[in-house]
């Protein structure tokens, strides 16, 4: 009886937690669907947000603009994330140690702090726009990168790339064929984290991105201070599912669909199907 | 130069950090031969054979590979092959496609890839596992693969850094005499890596001892032996009576104050030696019979011998004989002068350092 109790409590909080947590979602969702402009008065169910959202042409441009920022930034985070962990990989332990710790500096300054930096060091030499926005999008994106690769670094034989190199091939043949095929779902994890920071970010963004330019995030922001746009509810609502389906996707990686390496891929399906079942 | 002679190592010296690893390493290595390189955990055994296989520039030296020098060339372009300790197969390949690694960078026809896949599984006795993954394998039949993944390759030098390390006693024992046989189907060199000194006999024609990075002996397994060179090699090639004696004159030294005939001669006169006595050697006669007296302190049966310990004269005596004594029984014990083996002290603290075991 005090059993049933008290998991009735353990369940109830954890619920509170959650509406907490996820009310002013909800409420941002059910204002996108409200054929009233008020924030408080429900006006009925309707759709014209987001119709209007996407025929309003900024937002259409800014929408394609983010998704290009992303994509753009997440694959070249990736290569230079998996050079970078090939090169500590070499490293002797306490070089490894140091550099390793360098890396993660990044994650734990203040958006702000880093937005502004960044801000300072472009205006020295660049002027702020689409260029500055994707460098600094690298920027902050690499230690994610370099985190979710080099677990899968480690667990390599150090010895399987001497094999390779026993065998006739080149470092870089080796690379190909027996680094990358291990490293891969470390590096698809890398992508899709790289992929949501991008999507997600507003502080960075707004320092170095230039008058002209706009990602869906800043551009809410400055809609949203000329005063109420209820599309602007529908767009978010719409990235909050975009960086949720992507959060959901890593989640899932333990999966035989992303953690399938790649070298594997050429083969025919039947051949695959076998591979799996030896691989559990 | 010999002619047979495949690799030599010349005057090799390597440190880590500053550590000296590998300290001016004279080594040559005849064509067809089983040299296996032997000692404690940590002697340098795996750096020297990185070095050979490419892996590792020495600070100094020059490796020779029939009459080339070979030291900057890169692994992927000596024409020898390694098995990896722990095997390093490629997780992500089927065995079929593990062993054609080699012959696929080299560009040979799908046709000659496929005789040769069948036929190195069929020499290392794991015929139909061409599609199996490395994971699904015994670590006894991965390493087959790894050994099959080689000779493939048709090198002149097959490289094995502990290649049975990680077995248990049985497989290792067969493994023993499949890599023999493997040797001799093949007629290539074979640089074998072990700190297990029964296996090392068994299965070479040369030995070299090595600890802490020197090179202590080198011989066929019974000069190793019959003949340890110096304390070191003769504790840890199986279990010895390493005595503290002086040499009196030529075949006479003195050991716990008694006075044993000998065969070695030019030592000097009076000078402290090392005495080194196999436990199989020690015989035990009537206390009357013997050179000195001793007690049987303890007793054990071995299976095909008994082991004793014998104190005489304050030093614990190992010995095993296939006659059992009771322990408390006073024996006497006697040595064949020819079982009797002299070695040198250590002249410098120095050359104490490399011959102790840690
Ligand atoms: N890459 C390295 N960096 C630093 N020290 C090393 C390295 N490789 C080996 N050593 C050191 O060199 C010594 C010899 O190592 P190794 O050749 O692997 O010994 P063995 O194979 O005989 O057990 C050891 O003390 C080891 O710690
Ligand atoms: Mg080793």
């Amino acid at each position: 009886m005090v059993k049933k109790l008290f998991s009735f409590i353990q369940k109830f909080y954890v619920a509170i937690i959650f509406l907490i947590l996820y009310s002013p979602v909800i409420v941002l969702m059910v204002l996108s669907f409200n054929d009233s402009k008020s924030r408080v008065i429900w006006g009925g169910f309707t759709l014209k947000w987001y119709s209007r959202m996407f025929n309003s042409s900024i937002i259409v441009e800014t929408f394609i603009v983010t998704v290009t920022l992303a994509l753009l930034s997440a694959a070249i985070a990736v290569v230079l994330g998996t050079a970078a962990c090939v090169g500590i990989e070499a490293m002797r332990r306490r070089n490894k140690q140091i550099v390793l710790g360098a890396t993660n500096i990044p994650l734990l300054n203040a958006d702000i702090v880093t937005g502004i930096s960044l801000m300072l060091f472009f205006s020295r030499f660049l002027n702020a726009g689409f260029p500055t926005l994707l460098i600094a999008h690298i920027t902050f994106e690499l230690p994610y990168v370099i985190l979710s690769i080099m677990p899968r670094m480690r667990q390599i034989n150090t010895n399987a790339y001497n094999a390779a190199l026993d065998l006739g091939a080149t470092p870089l043949y080796a690379f190909f064929k027996i680094i990358l095929p291990e490293i891969f779902p470390g590096i698809i994890t890398g992508f899709i984290m790289a992929l949501t920071m991008s999507l997600d970010d507003f502080t960075i963004s707004y320092f170095t991105k230039g008058p002209g330019v706009s990602t869906l995030p800043t551009m809410i922001y400055s809609e949203l201070r000329k005063g109420v746009k209820p599309e602007m509810y529908a767009l978010s609502t719409l990235m909050f599912l975009a960086v949720l389906i992507l959060l959901v996707i890593v989640n899932l990686k333990g999966s035989p669909m992303l953690s399938k390496p790649f070298a594997n891929a050429k083969n025919g399906g039947k051949k695959h199907a076998q591979t799996m079942r030896y691989r559990r | 130069m010999e002619k047979d002679i495949i690799i030599d190592l010349k005057d090799i010296s390597v440190s880590f950090d500053g550590e000296p690893v590998l300290n001016n390493i004279n080594l040559y290595i005849r064509d067809n031969e089983f040299i296996t390189l032997l000692g404690p955990s940590g002697c340098g055994k795996t750096t020297t054979l990185r070095i050979i296989g490419g892996f590792l520039k020495p600070d100094t030296g020059r490796v020779i590979f029939e009459g080339k020098d070979i030291t900057d060339l890169p692994p992927n372009k000596r024409q020898l092959n390694t098995v990896f300790q722990n095997y390093a197969l490629f997780p992500h390949l089927t065995i079929a496609e593990n062993i054609a690694f080699g012959l696929k960078i080299k560009k040979k026809s799908k046709e000659y890839i496929k005789d040769k896949i069948k036929y190195a599984l069929k020499l290392v006795n794991l015929e139909g596992f061409e599609n199996r993954m490395p994971q699904s394998l015994s670590g006894g039949q991965q390493q087959r693969i790894a050994i099959a993944r080689a000779i493939v390759n048709e090198p002149k030098v097959l490289l094995l850094d502990e290649p049975l390390g990680a077995l248990d006693l049985k497989m290792r024992q067969s493994m023993q005499y499949e890599l023999i046989r493997l040797k001799n189907e093949l007629g290539i060199t074979f640089v074998y890596i072990t700190h297990d000194q029964e296996e090392a006999l068994t299965m070479s024609d040369t030995i070299v001892v090595m600890n802490k990075g020197n090179i202590q002996q080198i011989g066929t397994p019974e000069d190793i032996y019959n003949e340890p060179k110096n304390a070191f090699v003769a504790d840890f090639i199986g279990e010895s009576n390493i005595i503290d004696g002086i040499m009196l004159e030529d075949k006479l030294v003195e050991i716990l104050g008694a006075k044993f005939p000998c065969v070695d001669t030019g030592f000097g006169r009076n000078k402290p030696v090392d005495v080194v006595i196999r436990p199989e050697d020690v015989d035990l006669v009537e206390p009357e019979k013997g050179t000195i007296k001793g007690v049987v302190t303890s007793l054990l049966f071995k299976g095909v011998h008994y082991e004793m310990d014998v104190l005489a004269n304050g030093y614990e005596w190992l010995v095993h004989s296939t006659d059992m004594v009771p322990v408390g029984r006073e024996v006497g014990i006697f040595v064949d002068p020819y079982n009797i083996q002299i070695m040198h002290k250590p002249i410098s603290e120095d050359e104490e350092a490399s011959s102790d075991e840690e």
